[in-house]
């Protein structure tokens, strides 16, 4: 696999399964304003991910489409992080994940706007405006239920050590981040980790929530070497049509 | 419709000379086009017809979430799910405008919620019907959409001021979305593989009835139509409506190349319309009693939904008010 | 848990264009204000709709009473001198 093309189904993969996994709520959010406000935030994922996948698909070369890669492919080679991929459990879950992510897309885009790659640029120039507006919710929604009654502090607490020891896995290195590096298209990940920390810190302790000490991260799914088993019962549901019925048009 | 009002109080509309001065005066603000606005002088029987109908229509518009949401994580491309996304986002967004002109007028959302749930207040008949393929993403924009939209551009002009008002905003938003479903049919039915036009036609069998009943029942057998129409919250008469429907969907289902599943349509000359068999009434009443194929699924869901969702109101609405107090303490 | 309070109610008024006046736009639900602006972006923004969001809480607004319509509003109406139309000026003067 080309660099650049792995480089790009990492950031299209991480945009469709959150996406995805987001879209899971709709009709059945605790308040109609935040069932809105969730499908707001997985349109704004869908639409990366057409940005995300059909440069991929280009650059792949292969005559495949930004659908063919979102629906064709199957687990081992899919290349989102794995806490995007872990159902969404509760709101409580849902709402801290994105909040985990959101904290380091934005560094991670605005990094990313001053990419060597055009392209990249200006898809990154897109999507972190989206960010910044997801950023601003999710923590301020992670803060209220973190501090609103000893219930919901629990239900986050208890999310967010679910959740925890899979954020390491943004800030791994591999071949393909060196040779992003290299090329002037990407920073190291874990140059992002300081600006990480901040925010996810300072807004988890705004929400009365502990960080376990354990800096352990479970990983494989940038580099789609063991994915969970959650990501391939998501897309059995997802690529049901294309699968069922190969060659049709919708 | 969205609101069949299928329960007739049996009363007939009362007369102006029988009104009382401040009724009569209503009545002649109506009659003169005036709208009604929340704070105005009404009679207690249009608020209460008012909440009923609106209160029906805007669970209409967020138990009809769960149909279409059954296929968003199955829709077969980027594109197709993002529209059918945003699509029912919007119908979450017309529920939220319909509950809040039903509040103006003293009952709140919450109330309306717990009466949903409770079976004390309605929903349209037509989301109790199961969405089995993709084709009902299409079957369902087309009909269900399209069946609505003609109940709705109408009640753009009803007297109920905040009503009216969320109806406009809605008919705007809602004009991508029957269209959004007839290409759909379009790409299947026209254009698809065998399959695909199997499953259109097939889509088309299961809701064409359904699609019929939601204008509700004949108006010969609802004595509550004449005085929601004398209030103006109600504009076409159930039947002058459902043969509108017919009318414009019969050459769509043709150019689509589908067999609209009633041997009995055909064109009349003589009225210049369609005829067609009336759905079967018996399993509207069966629908609407609990008794239809989804009723419990469908009810199961917005309960689950909005207990598994108490604690999230609660904790948000408790940190509002600590955060509230911190900042009274800082002076 | 049904017994918990719901979330007021708020109003929502959006500036559409930059130079125009926000407009009333709708209602909704939010803890606090903070939170009816993020909905109100949610709720009422999606198609582009604006450039400005204000919110106030209904129970906030002080309104006028329909009783008393006469007399704020009929005074007004045979101030017909205060409209452009009712002066006549000659076609010769020119646009004015």
């Amino acid at each position: 696999m080309k660099p650049l093309f792995e480089f790009l189904l990492r950031q299209g993969d991480n945009a469709l399964v959150l996406g995805h996994r987001t879209s899971e709520w709709c009709g059945t959010a605790p308040a109609l304003e935040e069932d809105i406000a969730l499908a707001n935030t997985a349109l704004d994922l869908i639409g990366q991910t057409q940005l995300w996948l059909g440069y991929a698909a280009e650059v792949e070369g292969a005559g495949r489409s930004a659908d063919d890669l979102a629906y064709l492919r199957d687990v081992y080679d899919f290349r989102n992080i794995l806490m995007l991929e872990v159902p969404n459990e509760d709101f409580g879950r849902t709402v801290m994940r994105q909040f985990l992510f959101d904290a380091f897309q934005v560094p991670w885009l605005t990094a990313l706007c001053e990419s060597a790659d055009e392209h990249i640029a200006a898809i990154a120039a897109k999507s972190l405006k989206e960010a910044l507006y997801h950023l601003e919710r999710s923590a301020e929604t992670v803060v209220a239920l973190g501090d609103g009654t000893d219930d919901s502090n629990k239900r986050m607490q208890s999310a967010l050590d679910v959740l925890w020891p899979y954020t390491g896995e943004h800030f791994l290195q591999d071949d393909v981040d060196n040779t992003m590096f290299k090329a002037k298209i990407a920073p190291l990940p874990v140059s992002l980790k300081p600006e990480w920390e901040s925010t996810v810190r300072s807004t988890l302790n705004d929400a009365n929530l502990k960080i376990t000490d354990s800096t352990f991260a479970h990983s494989g799914g940038r580099t789609g070497f063991r994915h969970t088993e959650h990501l391939g019962h998501m897309l059995a549901t997802m690529q049901v049509l294309q699968r069922s019925y190969p060659g049709a048009t919708w | 419709m969205y609101a069949q009002q299928v329960k007739s109080t049996g009363k007939k509309v009362v007369s102006l000379e029988e009104m009382s001065p401040a009724d009569r005066d209503f009545q002649e603000r109506i009659n003169r086009g005036e709208k009604i606005e929340p704070k105005d002088y009404m009679p207690a029987a249009y608020r209460t017809n008012l909440i009923r109908q609106i209160g029906q229509h805007a669970h209409s518009e967020i138990v009809g979430q769960l149909p279409e949401g059954n296929w968003i994580t199955r829709a077969p491309t980027l594109e197709r799910k993002a529209n059918l996304l945003a699509k029912v986002q919007d119908e979450a967004g017309h529920g939220l405008y319909l509950y809040c002109a039903a509040e103006t007028l003293g009952v709140t959302r919450d109330e309306m919620f717990e009466m949903l749930h409770e079976g004390k207040m309605k929903y349209s008949s037509i989301f109790n019907y199961p969405t089995l393929t993709w084709a009902d993403m299409g079957a369902v924009g087309w009909l269900v959409d399209g069946a609505a939209i003609m109940n709705q551009v109408p009640l753009q002009r009803t007297s109920y001021g905040p009503y009216a008002r969320a109806m406009v905003r809605i008919c705007k938003e809602e004009s991508f979305h029957q269209r959004q479903g007839y290409h759909i049919m379009i790409k299947m039915a026209k254009e698809g593989t065998e399959d695909q036009k199997r499953m259109a036609q097939d889509a088309l069998n299961r809701f064409w009835y359904p699609a019929l009943m939601m204008f509700g029942p004949s108006d010969n057998d609802s004595v509550h139509s004449a005085q929601s129409m004398a209030w103006k919250i109600k504009m076409n008469t159930n039947d002058e409506l459902r043969q509108k429907f017919v009318d414009e969907t019969v050459p769509q289902a043709a150019y689509l190349g589908l067999t609209i599943p009633d041997e009995n349509l055909q064109w009349n000359a003589e009225t210049e319309q369609y005829d067609y068999s009336e759905p079967d009434w018996n399993e509207f009443h069966d629908v609407i009693s609990g008794n239809g194929p989804c009723n419990t699924e469908r009810l199961g869901a917005r309960r689950k939904a909005w207990d598994d969702g108490a604690w999230v109101r609660e904790a948000m609405m408790a940190h509002a008010e600590k955060k509230a107090q911190r900042k009274a303490a800082l002076g | 848990m049904s017994n918990s309070k719901e979330w007021p109610l708020w109003e929502v008024f959006i500036r559409g264009q930059h130079g125009m006046s926000h407009r009333h736009v709708g209602s909704l639900h939010a803890t606090d204000a903070e939170h009816a602006i993020k909905n109100a972006r949610d709720v009422y923004t999606r198609r582009n709709e604006g450039v400005s969001i204000w919110v106030v809480q209904a129970k906030d607004i002080a309104a006028s009473s329909p009783s008393d319509k006469g007399p704020l509003f009929e005074p007004a109406s045979d101030k017909i001198y205060r409209h452009p139309t009712f002066y006549d000026i000659p076609d010769e003067a020119g646009n004015m």
